[in-house]
C-alpha cells in the first residue's frame, strides 16, 4: 500500500522556523499507478511560510522504481522553483544518488525546430532542384573522365566485378523481363484484336506487337524492369558501403571510386541493357503470335511472315539505342543516389527509393523526348 | 536466492567452427561481471548467448534460475523484459528522436501510461546518464560517446535488473570512456542492477570490474575467473601475456599523457 502524508518537523533549537516532514511509505512503482505532483502539493498545503523547509522522507519505502525517481525530481524542481529548503538526507541512498545524476549534465542550446512556410518550402525545393541538376550533370562529367582515364590506361576498375554486376543486371533479370515483356504483348496483341477484327484486319495485329515492342515497348519495359532491380540495389550497395565507411576507405587509399564502384556499374547496365530490350522484344512478338493462333485462329507462319515484312533495321537500331539510354539512366540514378547517401539506415532507404523514382523519371522523359525526336527526323 | 546468471558447460559454435567450450561460471546480483579476452575470442559472441540472439551449441544458461533456452517463447520473453542492452554502436534507431528511442519502450511494455508519462520519463532517463535537454535530437545529430550514453538511457528504460553491456569503450577517447565506465558504476550503486560487460580495456576492468572471466581464442575456453586482483595473480600464461601488454599499453598511455 502507497502512503503519503505530511507531519510538522520539529526545528532544531538554532532556528525559529518550522519545517514539514514529507514521509512517502508504502511501495511507489509505475505499475501501481503513481499520484500526479499537484496532488502531493495540494495535500501538503499551505506550504510554511517563505522560505519553506521541507525534509523528504522515503526511509519507510518498501519498492520504487524510476517512476518514483521522476517523481521526486519534479517534486524537487517545482519546490525549488518556489524557493524551499530541501532536506533529502532521508531518501533511500540509490534513490538520492540517481536523483544527483539527474541533475547533472548541460542542457543544449535551444534547436531552432521552426515549421518553415509555403514560400520558403518552394524556395527550399527549388534550390534543392537546381542543386540536384547540378549534382547529376558533375557526377556524369566525373564518370566520363573516368571511364576516358581507364581507356588511357590509368587505374581500372577489377573485371571480375565487372562480370560480377553483369551477371546480376543481365542474366538474373531474365526471369522477371520474360514475364512481364509476355504479358505486355499478349496485351498489345489483345487490344489491337479487338479494333483490327472490326473490319476483318487481324493479320495486322502483327504490325502493331511488332513494331510497338521493337521500337517503344520492349526497351520501355526492360528500363523499368531494370530501374526497380538494379536501380534500387546499386544505391542500397553504395549506400551500404557508404554507412561502413568502405566508400572512405577508396578515397583515403588514392583509388577513386567513381572509377571501381560506378564505371563498372554504368557500364554493365549499358551492355546488358540492349541485349535484354532484345529479348523483351522477342517474347512479346511470341506472346503476339500466342493469341493470333490460339484466340483469332490465324496462321503462325502468316504472322511471322507479316513481322519479318514489316519490321525494318531502323525500328531494330531505334529500339537498341533507347535500351542502352534508358541502361545508362538508371545505372546513373541508382549509382548517384548511392554516392550522395548518408549515413544511416533511413539514409540507405531513401537512397534505393529515390533512385527508382529518379530512374522511371529519367526514362519516361528521354522516352518521350527520343519518340518526339525520331518522329519529327521521320525516322 | 539463486544467482541471476548460471552458466553451465556452455559451448557456442558457428556451424561447425568451435568457438568456446566448457564455460562454467555463475554472475551474482549486483555485481558487475566483465568478459574479457583477446579480439575473436568469443566475447560478443558469449554476450550474444546471454541474451538470448544465439542458441548454443551444448551447455546451459540459466537466467533467475530458468533454463533460458528450455523455456517457451513467452517465458523467454519475460526474461528478455528484465534485461537492458548496450550495443557496441549504441544501436539507436535512426529514425527516432532520442526521447522516442527510449519510450517506445515503455509504450509497448507498460501499455496504461499516458502519453506524457512516458515522454517524462524517457527524458528522466535520458537525464540520468547527462543527456539532459537532448530529447528532439536525432541520432545522427549527437556524438559517438553521446549515443552510447544515450544506449545507455534506452537500456534502462524498464528498470533492468540485468544490464548487459558490449564494448562500452569502443570507440571512445579515454576521458569518455571513463565517464562512461563512472556513469554504469553510479547506476548500478544507485539501481542495484547487475551489470555484465563485454570489454577488453584493462583500465575499465580495473576500474568497475568486481569480477572476470577471461577467454582464451587459441584453446577455446576459460583460463581463469576472479576479482581483477586475483587475475593479476593467476598463474595461466595467456591470460599473464595479455594482462602484461595491455599493461605495457597501459603504462605508455601515462607516459604520453604526462
Amino acid at each position: 500500500m502507497r502512503r503519503f502524508h505530511v507531519l510538522p518537523d520539529s526545528p532544531p533549537a538554532s532556528s525559529a522556523q518550522p519545517g514539514q516532514r514529507w514521509v512517502f511509505e508504502g511501495s511507489w512503482c509505475l505499475n501501481e499507478g503513481l499520484p500526479a505532483v499537484a496532488d502531493l502539493l495540494g495535500q501538503a498545503s499551505p506550504l510554511p511560510a517563505s522560505p519553506a523547509k521541507i525534509a523528504l522522507d522515503a526511509s519507510a519505502v518498501s519498492t520504487w522504481d524510476s517512476g518514483f525517481a521522476m517523481l521526486l525530481n519534479r517534486l524537487i524542481l517545482q519546490l525549488q522553483g518556489q524557493g524551499a529548503q530541501l532536506d533529502l538526507s532521508a531518501l533511500p541512498q540509490g534513490l538520492r544518488r540517481l536523483l544527483q545524476l539527474a541533475q547533472l549534465g548541460q542542457p543544449p542550446e535551444p534547436q531552432s525546430r521552426a515549421k518553415p512556410g509555403a514560400v520558403q518550402k518552394l524556395g527550399e525545393a527549388t534550390l534543392k532542384l537546381w542543386a540536384d541538376m547540378q549534382a547529376f550533370a558533375r557526377f556524369i562529367g566525373e564518370l566520363l573522365l573516368a571511364g576516358l582515364q581507364s581507356l588511357g590506361g590509368r587505374g581500372s576498375f577489377r573485371s571480375r566485378d565487372f562480370w560480377a554486376v553483369v551477371e546480376q543486371v543481365g542474366p538474373q533479370a531474365l526471369g522477371i523481363v520474360s514475364l512481364i515483356s509476355f504479358l505486355v504483348g499478349l496485351i498489345l496483341a489483345y487490344m489491337g484484336a479487338a479494333q483490327l477484327a472490326l473490319f476483318g484486319a487481324q493479320i495486322y495485329i502483327a504490325d502493331l506487337v511488332s513494331i510497338g515492342m521493337v521500337r517503344e515497348i520492349g526497351a520501355l519495359m526492360t528500363g523499368i524492369v531494370i530501374a526497380g532491380r538494379s536501380g534500387a540495389a546499386f544505391a542500397a550497395q553504395l549506400g551500404t558501403m557508404q554507412v561502413n565507411e568502405e566508400i572512405d576507405a577508396y578515397r583515403t587509399a588514392g583509388l577513386a571510386p567513381m572509377q571501381f564502384l560506378v564505371l563498372p556499374r554504368v557500364l554493365a547496365l549499358l551492355c546488358m541493357t540492349p541485349l535484354l530490350t532484345i529479348y523483351s522484344s522477342v517474347m512479346g512478338i511470341l506472346a503476339g503470335a500466342l493469341v493470333v493462333v490460339l484466340v483469332f485462329g490465324l496462321d503462325a507462319t502468316a504472322y511471322f511472315h507479316q513481322t519479318l515484312e514489316v519490321l525494318t533495321l531502323t525500328d531494330f537500331w531505334v529500339g537498341l539505342l533507347k535500351g542502352g539510354v534508358y541502361g545508362a539512366m538508371v545505372g546513373l540514378s541508382g549509382c548517384l543516389r548511392g554516392m550522395q547517401c548518408g549515413r544511416s539506415a533511413q539514409a540507405v532507404g531513401d537512397a534505393a527509393t529515390s533512385a527508382v523514382v529518379t530512374g522511371i523519371l529519367l526514362i519516361v522523359v528521354t522516352a518521350s523526348m527520343l519518340t518526339i525526336m525520331f518522329y519529327k527526323l521521320g525516322i | 536466492m539463486t544467482a541471476p546468471i548460471i552458466v553451465q558447460d556452455l559451448s557456442m559454435a558457428y556451424g561447425s567452427r568451435l568457438i568456446q567450450q566448457g564455460l562454467n561460471f555463475e554472475i551474482q546480483r549486483g555485481e558487475i561481471f566483465v568478459i574479457m579476452g583477446g579480439s575473436g575470442c568469443g566475447k560478443s559472441t558469449l554476450l550474444r548467448h546471454l541474451i538470448g540472439l544465439q542458441t548454443p551449441a551444448g551447455g546451459r544458461v540459466l537466467i533467475q534460475g530458468q533454463d533460458f533456452w528450455a523455456a517457451d517463447d513467452a517465458a523467454r520473453q519475460a526474461l528478455q523484459r528484465q534485461f537492458g542492452v548496450l550495443f557496441q554502436s549504441g544501436a539507436l534507431w535512426s529514425s527516432m528522436t532520442l526521447n522516442e528511442n527510449v519510450s517506445l519502450i515503455i509504450e509497448q511494455h507498460k501499455p496504461g501510461l499516458s502519453p506524457a508519462t512516458i515522454a517524462e520519463l524517457a527524458a528522466f532517463k535520458l537525464a540520468l546518464v547527462g543527456l539532459r535537454g537532448f530529447d528532439d535530437y536525432y541520432p545522427s545529430e549527437i556524438s559517438g560517446g553521446m549515443k552510447k550514453r544515450a544506449g545507455l538511457a534506452r537500456a534502462l528504460a524498464m528498470d533492468p535488473q540485468i544490464l548487459f553491456i558490449d564494448e562500452p569503450s569502443a570507440g571512445l577517447d579515454p576521458i569518455s570512456s571513463k565517464n562512461l565506465d563512472d556513469l554504469i558504476l553510479e547506476l548500478r550503486d544507485s539501481l542495484g542492477a547487475t551489470v555484465v560487460m563485454v570489454t577488453h580495456e584493462l583500465a575499465s576492468i580495473f576500474a568497475i570490474a568486481d569480477r572476470a572471466v577471461f577467454l582464451d581464442a587459441e584453446t577455446k575456453t576459460m583460463r581463469a575467473l576472479g576479482s581483477p586482483q586475483e587475475l593479476l595473480l593467476h598463474g595461466d600464461a595467456q591470460l599473464r601475456n595479455f594482462l602484461s601488454r595491455g599493461q605495457a599499453k597501459a603504462l605508455t598511455e601515462e607516459k604520453t599523457h604526462e
